[in-house]
Parts: C-alpha cells; structure tokens; sequence
C-alpha cells in the first residue's frame, strides 16, 4: 500500500518569545491623549510599585506573534483530533458568533435582575435541557470545569450525608479505570478514595463492589461508559447496590456524548453527575479551557446545589440560595459565556437530531475498531461504544505507543490520548465523535495502518518521527529538573 | 537478579529502600540499586527536613520522575539528623547513578535499634529480587 | 441531514457492513432496554441558523443592562480591551485546541502559556506563576489549601480580611469543608474602610496564612504594609489577592510585600464582562513553592536537536499522577482567557498599563469631584483606586432603583452582602468613563437624593 499523507507538511516561521520582540518606546495602544501629570499622586507614595517589566511592541508585533504561534498548533480546525475521553468535536461556528454578541458579553454579574433577563433565561432553559437530556431534577450551571464539576457533586454527596447525621460515611469507591482527576476530587472534599479492580471484561464487578460496601462507604463514582468506551451493563443493579447500601451513584459525565439522546444517566439510577460543555456540548476547548461542568443531581439532592440557582418565579428569572446547600465554588455564577454557547448548540440539535449525535458517534468509533482491531490489539473489545482502547502489544521492533503517536503527527493527525487509562498497558484511546467523515477516518485508519507497516519493515523512520513539526521530542526530563518557568529566569 | 548491586554491609526493605548502619544508633537510608533503574529518571526528591520525627513505615521522602511520584517509605523510626539536599537538590539523576554512594537520602537517630535489626540481609533481599524474576 | 454529521446514509450502511451490524441502533445492545429512550429528550424543536440569530438578539434584548451607562464593579471590571484580542482569539488553531500535551502539536499554546506565566509574574513581582485558575476566588482557596498542606507547623487558623470580596469568602468556606482549617474575620474599620489596626492582633502564632485584597471589595487600598508586617512577624503565609488587576499598573506588586503566593483575577486584562465567566484565575509564589502549587506549568527545555521549546512540566505534582496525593484536583486551566490576558499586557506594554491605571486614577477624581454637588459623601476615608464606596442620604437598593430608571446601573449596594451597610453604594469608574459620566452620573443622583 503506498501511503499519502493527510495534507501537512512543513510550514514554520520562526518566532521568538514575545520580550524578545519588545523595542524600548514602542506602543501598541491606543488611548484617549491626557494630561496625567500629578495623577499618581493621587495614591499615596508608600502604596506605588517600583517596577513593570512587560513587553514593548507595536500593534503588528503582537499581531504577527501570535498569528505564528497559531501555526504550531494542530486543532480540530486543522485536522482529525481522535484524543479519546476528550470528544474533541467540531466546534460550531455559530456558537462563537452568538457569544460574541454585545448584549451577552457587556452584561455586568451585578447587573440589577429585571435588566438581565435574556441571560437568567438562556441559564435557565440551559438548565432544563440539560436537566432533560440526562433524566436530573436539576442543574447547577456554576462549576467552572469538569473536575470543579467533581468537586461540587461530591460536595452535594458530603452534604447529603451531613444532613442525614450519616458522619461515618468518608469512603469513596473508585474504578481502576476512572479518570485520575476522580481520586483527587475525593481528597479536596475529605473523602478517602478506595479502588476497585475491574472485572476481566473491563467492568465492573458488582460481587466485587458488593463485597466493598458498607456504612463507610460515602459513594461510588464511576464513568459510563468507561473509559475503555464499555458500557456498564449491570448498571441498574450497581446503582440499586449502592442505594441499598446507603452510598449514592456520582457519574463522571465524561462520556456522555455516547449515550446523549440514545439513554439518561438519570434514569440508570445515577444520583448526581457533572457534565463536560466542552466535550459534549460542542464548546471549544480553548487549548486547556475555559471548560464548564454544570453539575445535575436526582431530586433528593437539589437542596444541596451550590449556590445560588437560578429559579424561574412566574414569569421572571432570578437567583435562589439554598439554606442546605454545598456552598458557593467560585465568583458569581459559572462560565456563563461559554454556557451560552452549548445553549445554542442545543438549540440547533434540538429533538430531531439530539440522538444522532450518540448514534454517530458510536457508529464512527466501532468503524475504527473494525478496521484497526487486527493491525492493533483491543484488550477490553466487547460492548464499546463511542471510543476504542488499542494498545501496542502487537508492534514489533520496540516501537511503541509514544513512536505511534509521533508517527501520526508526521502523518497529519493528531495523536489519541495515550498511556490512558492505565489498566491497558501502552494505550491508545481513540474517540473519533460524531463530527468526523468516513473519508477522515479512512485516512487516519490508514496512516496507522502505514505506521504498523513501516514498525515491521523500518522501525527507525517511526522511532525517528515526528520530523516535520517545528520542534521534535523535547527533553522533559530537563525540563522537570532544571524547570525555567518564566523568561529570563534561567540561573 | 544477578544484574542489581546488592551490597553486604546494608539492610534493606521490601519496598527497595535500604539503611547503613553508621554507629550510636544513627542510620542512612536510601533507595537500592533495583529500584534506581525502575524508576525511571529522577528528576525531583522531596527530602524531610532536619529534626523532622518520622515514624516507621511512614513515607519518609518523595521521588519525583516525569510521569511519577513515589514514595520512600522510612524504615527506621526516629529523628533526621542530615538530608543529602546538597547534592541531589542539584542533581537528583545522582540516584540513578550512584544509590548507595552519593545517591543517599538521608540519616536517621533510631528510637531503637531493634527495626533496623528487622529488615533484611542480603541473602533475604537477593531472594526477594529472585522472587521477583527481573 | 443535520450540518455537523457528515456521513451520508449510503455512507453509515457502508460503515456498519464493515463492523458487521445491520443497524446503528444494534451498536446500543449493551445498554438495558429499561433504560432505552422509547423517544429523545423533550428538547425545543431544532432551529436553523437564521432562526437561532433572531432567537440569541431576541434574548439579547431583554439584557437592557448590557448597554446602559455602568458604574457596576465589585469583582469584574468594563475596561478598553484592544481590538487585537479578539480579532487573534478567534484564530481557531488556539480556541479548537486541547490542552498542550503533545508538545510537537502544541507549540503554540505552550509558548503563549510560557509568556503569560512570565508577565503575570512580572505584574504581580513574583518568581512564578501558573498557567491559571478557574477564576480569582478559586485561585484564593487553593492557595490557602496550599499553605495549610505544607506549612511546616501544621497551623490552621486562617485570618481574613472581612473586606475580601464576600464571594471569596464563601468559596474558600466551602473549601475549607474537606480541611482542617478556620476562619477567622478581620473586621474593617467604619471610618477608613480598611482592615481596623486591632484587628491585626487576631494574627497569632497558630495563624497559618493571611488572605486579604487590594483595593479591597469597598474600593479601598488596605494598609498592606502594616498587614504584611503582621504576617511576617508571626512566619504565616502572606496571601494578597487582587481582583482589579490594572491596578498593578501603579500599585505595589504583592511580590514587593513579601508574599508566599499572591492571587488574583485577569479579568479585567482585556477580557469581557460575560455576565462574571469565562474570566482567569491568576496564581503566583516564590522560587521554594513551585512544587508545591496547583496547576498547571509550562516549562522551557530543549527537543532532541537542542532547540528551545517549550512542555508541561513538574506534572509529578498533578491528579494524573499523584492522583490523591496531588496538590489540587485542577486539571485544566483557563487557557484562552489566560492567552486574552497575554494579548492585553503584551499590547499596553508598561508604559500602556500604567497609562490606564492613572486614566482610572483620574476618572475616579473626575466623579469624586462632581459628587461635591451631591448629597453623597465618600463612606470610608482611606485610600482608593477606580471604585469608590458612597455613603447615601437612603437606602442604596432604591437608589439603585431610581438610577436604573434614568439609564445608569449606578453601582453595587453593599447590603448585597452586608445587610446592615443599607446606604452604602459600591460604585466602580474605569478608563472607558469620560468625565462628562461622571457629571451624569452626579448630575443624576443628585435628582435622585437630593443636591
């Protein structure tokens, strides 16, 4: 087979850090001409900084910077950007343009609520449809992203249980497989995270977790499906397990966008789940945020939201605090600009095409698995949904994981999430979503193809990859024990 | 097995540390040759601080790779006496090269003697690595 | 055909021939058919573009705040935001990206990352910054958690201004839930707005940190000096937080008082109002803390050519890895904002910024001076920056009221959260005020309370 690649080849300029560029007296600003003369003093002298150093550039400086640093980049817009967990969807053009509207991004957190009406509203339709989506009482629009989404549902768990006088509870069951972020939110709300080994299938065990609960146990916190992309079959009687035993059900909603439209973690009897805007809600991801993860709960946990929520009282929308509540988790009321744009997300998907979106997404992925699965080893294959967990057991010549990734980058792909989860040695953690044609897998199917061939007839061409970026496997190792973390800082 | 320095003069644990007896109930620890090279390069070591009690078994310091954090768990419980911040705050890849030698943690005022006495010989340790079939 | 799916159904029939199934809805056997939705969610009916356009302005509509004359602060900030910013945010190959772990992918961010560390770090005098919080308040209570995991005597009291932003408190009492910690209030004095000099007694030998802003949620710079002379005697960690960031323009930078971590918020750098989120949460410390912060980092390294490039680094400290152990559950940062914020102090530059901090110097003095006319009279004596607190002859809720009434969102009532503080009306002006505002503004009020 003679492969082609998908379009990249090499195109940098180089760029220097930006204080670099700076030229003493140059200006990039425009404001309005003033005598400032004596206006400093009107802060008296003790309170005065001494110094500033930041960059001195004129208008195309900055410009012509950042326009670079944008080409090192690879994104969705660029190209396919399989990184499983991470449903790196199209990002809707539309979304950005409504969120750029003046009426939305001028509006003051402190604006008086008869004058902010449209955005109370946008919230809270947000809310229910959201709230009807995945089969929740309510939704708390205010956690910042999904681990803040964690950190407040579990916030709810600790609260429920306080309030019930149920003080021994202080154990959280968590899945080999789920996020690492899980074990982390648990200690940030003083629970103790307890692991639970999955079964050989890949999920879980419910005799195992039988055996695992008792009075000490606060909640399980699990993702489905998974993060080996299967789905828990026995998850109506995990959830009864749990709420027999006195443990609640948190969801990881990570991985909604397998089963949105199609099922509703609400009505598998998960109590409370965060949702990630920025994966399955379409919102960009902005090179590491700003995310959003509203937080849904079943109807014995609304009294715990954080504060405040937002309720509609006849015809007008306004804010509530709830006396048993979590508490409050950041400033004012969430990333409302980035709730909007998965606001009009829905709109546009509506009940017409809400479950095409799991059913194509599903469909993509098992159409990878099918293709791939005997070129790369699937370890957990049955009952997968919307991502596929393939390894490198099967590659020759030492070429592993990390040499298959730098060889898709070559290639014009981005890599799948690797090395995750950990309970698949080498992973590679494909998450095609629904987004993506059947030619653009085709071609990623078979740039891996290409990679799995050159392993076996020139594994030196993939150990040596990637060699059309602008920079090649940098040394981490130095980075993390000499760490220069600001420029000019070097010893 | 035969590929990891096991020195004769040391007393080690199960989980790769190992402690020199230096005399007047003072002990040096550190990690053993096996465990210098599955951890990977080191990068950082969060060592305690001088009077610092530690208590058996407790994580007495923290080795840090690029993609790790291991504990090191105190075999000998008692006071700090001297930590090697010296020479691995600089250059902590020491430990891969060099465990036993320059590569040491730090030292410790036993409580008493007798968890020293406890670990393992050398023939006790060199089974366990054999066990361990790497 | 719905415009984000491209497959054609001759394509989806070729595509399930391949996984050797009959149907897409067979790919869902594994989930129980009790749990099957029988139909999708009651989701509205799915609009066009066109009809979402008109829907968004229709709503926008009934946001009659969003264009109206503001004084409104009290923790998010209207500034000019160079037309730059947005223009380069909207390149897609930032907002489409995911976080910067490939680094040969991810150039980019990571170099953005690497200078906005530097430039906070700069603007707030400290060694290191991350790559950013959720926001200002979070930021606030991982610090705090920052020093009470690793403060060497195991101390737990935590001293706080009473004058730090109220949401700010509430978030790090929520914090504090999962901790051993507690709070303990530094009342302000009624006559200067700042923490009250005996107030300063509460930090004792079992106080572990001591968090406070500046200018304070009344408007007021606190006597930091005297604050940080407290904290230093007693060896707490000393945590300014400051959320009108352009004040660093003129004011001294935290790093200047001496502080352990110094926080904040990067709103007001060049980014939008958005009803209080998106903004960027900004945390700072010195060289011997680095290991011990939230956050992400990124870090300067060479490739395998000896290049200069740029990673994430010191991972070891994250959930990924440390899982339980790790120094915050954070594992994202706020990545395009933190990039809006880089644009805005690349392109003020020192000179630009300190620029802006005496425009709102001086609109501030422009608005004081057109108060003289009115019966308002400045609540607190001490210093202030571009927000001022009032003292009104009446309750500030109806003045508010009445305000709104002739077009000008007047400022915020501070009964909000100090219900005994009824008269006293927060109100903030900015470089995008003109002096002729400020007349409007007095002009106003003086119809409303009498001149």
């Amino acid at each position: 087979m003679s492969y082609t690649s998908n379009g990249f080849t090499d195109i940098k300029f180089h760029e220097e850090i930006i204080f670099e560029r700076s030229r003493p007296g140059r200006c990039a600003y425009s404001l309005p001409a003033k005598d400032l003369t004596g206006v400093a003093d009107l802060i008296p002298a003790d309170l005065r900084r001494k110094e500033l150093d930041l960059p001195e550039l004129s208008e195309i400086d900055v410009v012509r910077h950042y326009t670079r640093l944008s080409t090192y980049n690879f994104s969705i817009d660029h190209t396919f950007y399989p990184l499983g967990s991470c449903t790196m969807k199209y990002n809707p053009k539309i979304n950005e343009k409504m969120a750029r509207l003046s009426a939305f991004t001028d509006l003051h957190p402190e604006t008086p609520l008869d004058r902010a009406q449209g955005t109370l509203k946008m919230m809270f339709d947000l809310q229910h449809m959201l709230a009807e989506v995945s089969g929740f009482a309510e939704v708390s629009l205010n956690p910042a992203a999904g681990a803040h989404g964690e950190y407040t549902g579990l916030g709810v768990v600790r609260k429920y249980h306080q309030k019930r006088g149920d003080l021994k509870r202080k154990k959280v069951i968590i899945p080999d497989s789920a996020h690492g972020t899980n074990p982390a939110s648990c200690a940030v709300n003083g629970f103790e995270a307890v692991v639970l080994e999955s079964g050989p299938d890949g999920k879980i065990c419910l005799d195992c977790l039988k055996g695992m609960l008792n009075d000490e146990v606060a909640a399980i916190m699990l993702t489905n499906p998974n993060t080996l992309g299967v789905f828990e079959t026995d998850i109506c009687a995990i959830t009864k397990a749990c709420h027999d035993a006195g443990a609640l059900v948190y969801g990881d909603g990570a991985n909604l966008n397998a089963i949105m439209g199609v099922a509703r973690p609400g009505d598998m009897g998960i109590d409370v789940m965060h949702f990630n805007l920025h994966k399955t809600f379409s919102t960009p991801h902005g090179g590491g945020g700003p995310g959003s993860g509203p937080v849904g709960v079943a109807k014995h946990l609304v009294e715990f939201l954080p504060n405040p929520v937002v309720r509609k009282v006849g015809d007008r929308y306004e804010f509530a605090l709830l006396k048993d509540s979590m508490g409050r988790v950041r400033s004012f009321y969430g990333n409302v600009g980035i709730a909007l744009r998965a606001y009009v997300y829905l709109l546009e998907l509506g009940k017409e095409h809400i479950a095409e979106v799991a059913e194509h997404a599903v469909l993509n992925a098992n159409y990878i698995k099918a293709k791939l699965k005997d070129v790369y080893n699937v370890k957990y294959s049955n009952d997968t949904l919307h991502e596929t967990v393939f390894d490198d057991s099967k590659l020759p010549n030492h070429v592993t994981t990390m040499d298959v990734a730098k060889g898709l980058i070559d290639r014009g792909y981005h890599p799948p999430t690797v090395y995750f989860p950990l309970i698949v040695h080498g992973a590679l953690m494909v998450e095609p979503t629904e987004t993506e044609s059947k030619e653009t897998m085709d071609g990623f199917i078979d740039a891996l193809k290409d990679i799995a061939e050159k392993a076996a007839s020139d594994p030196q061409s993939i150990l040596n990859a990637p060699t059309k970026t602008y920079i090649k496997r940098p040394d981490e190792t130095l980075a993390a024990r000499k760490p220069v973390l600001k420029y000019g800082a070097e010893k | 097995m035969a590929n990891y320095i096991v020195p004769n003069d040391l007393r080690y644990t199960k989980t790769h540390e190992w402690a020199k007896d230096l005399g007047g109930n003072k002990f040096r620890v550190g990690i053993t040759d096996y465990a210098a090279k599955h951890i990977g390069d080191v990068t950082y070591v969060e060592l305690p601080h001088i009077d610092d009690e530690l208590d058996k078994d407790e994580p007495g310091c923290v080795i840090e790779t690029v993609k790790s954090s291991e504990d090191v768990y105190n075999s000998i419980g008692g006071t700090v006496v001297l930590e090697n911040g010296d020479i691995l705050n600089e250059n902590p890849e020491i430990i891969n090269s060099d465990p036993y030698g320059e590569g040491w943690l730090y030292e410790i005022k036993a409580k008493s003697a007798d968890d020293f006495k406890a670990l393992m010989s050398r023939a006790e340790y060199e089974k366990l690595l054999e066990e361990l079939g790497d | 055909m719905m415009r984000y799916l491209p497959n054609t159904p001759a394509e989806v029939k070729e595509m399930l021939t391949a996984i050797g199934v009959g149907s897409v809805r067979d790919l869902f056997k594994c989930v129980p058919q009790n749990v099957l939705l029988k139909e999708p969610p009651a989701l509205p009916k799915a609009l066009s573009e066109m009809e979402i356009e008109r829907h968004m302005a229709e709503l926008g509509e009934k946001n009659t705040g969003a264009a109206m004359l503001s004084f409104l602060g009290g923790g998010c900030y209207r500034h000019y935001a160079p037309s730059l910013i947005d223009q380069m945010l909207i390149r897609s190959e930032f907002y489409t990206a995911y976080t910067p772990y490939q680094p040969e992918a991810s150039q980019g961010t990571l170099r953005a990352i690497f200078e906005f560390q530097t430039m906070i770090a700069n603007l707030f005098g400290m060694d290191v910054s991350n790559a950013s919080m959720y926001d200002g308040a979070t930021a606030a209570a991982e610090a705090v958690m920052m020093a009470l995991r690793n403060d060497r005597k195991k101390r737990t009291r935590i001293v706080v201004a009473s004058t730090l932003h109220p949401h700010y408190i509430q978030t790090l009492k929520t914090y504090l839930e999962g901790f051993a910690g507690e709070v303990v209030l530094m009342e302000f004095d009624q006559t200067t707005g700042r923490v009250a000099d005996k107030e300063l007694a509460k930090i004792d030998k079992n106080t572990v940190a001591v968090l406070f802003q500046y200018p304070n949620w009344f408007g007021v710079i606190e006597d930091i000096h005297a604050i940080a002379k407290a904290a230093k005697a007693v060896e707490a960690w000393l945590i300014p937080a400051v959320i009108e960031t352009t004040a660093l323009g003129i004011l001294t930078a935290p790093g200047e008082l001496g502080a352990d971590i110094a926080v904040g918020e990067g709103q007001p750098l060049g980014i939008p109002l958005n009803y209080g989120g998106p903004g960027v949460g900004l945390f700072t410390t010195r060289n011997d803390h680095v290991r011990k912060m939230p956050g992400r980092l990124v870090g300067k390294t060479a490739d395998r050519e000896g290049k200069e490039c740029f990673v994430l680094t010191l991972s070891a400290r994250e959930q990924h890895i440390k899982r339980e152990k790790a120094t915050s559950n954070i594992c994202s940062n706020q990545g395009l904002m933190a990039l809006a914020a880089s644009m805005y102090l690349a392109t003020m530059g020192k000179e630009g910024l300190r620029t802006v901090a005496l425009l709102n110097l001086k609109r501030r003095d422009c608005l004081v001076k057109a108060l003289a006319k009115t019966k308002a009279k400045l609540a607190f004596t001490g210093p202030s920056y571009n927000e001022i607190s009032l003292k009104l002859p009446m309750k500030a809720d109806a003045v508010i009221e009445k305000m709104a009434a002739e077009g000008i969102l007047a400022g915020v009532p501070a009964s909000r959260y100090y219900p005994a503080l009824d008269n006293i009306l927060i109100t903030a002006t900015t470089e995008l005020h003109s002096c002729a505002d400020a007349e409007r503004f007095a002009t106003t009020l003086a119809k409303v309370i009498g001149g």
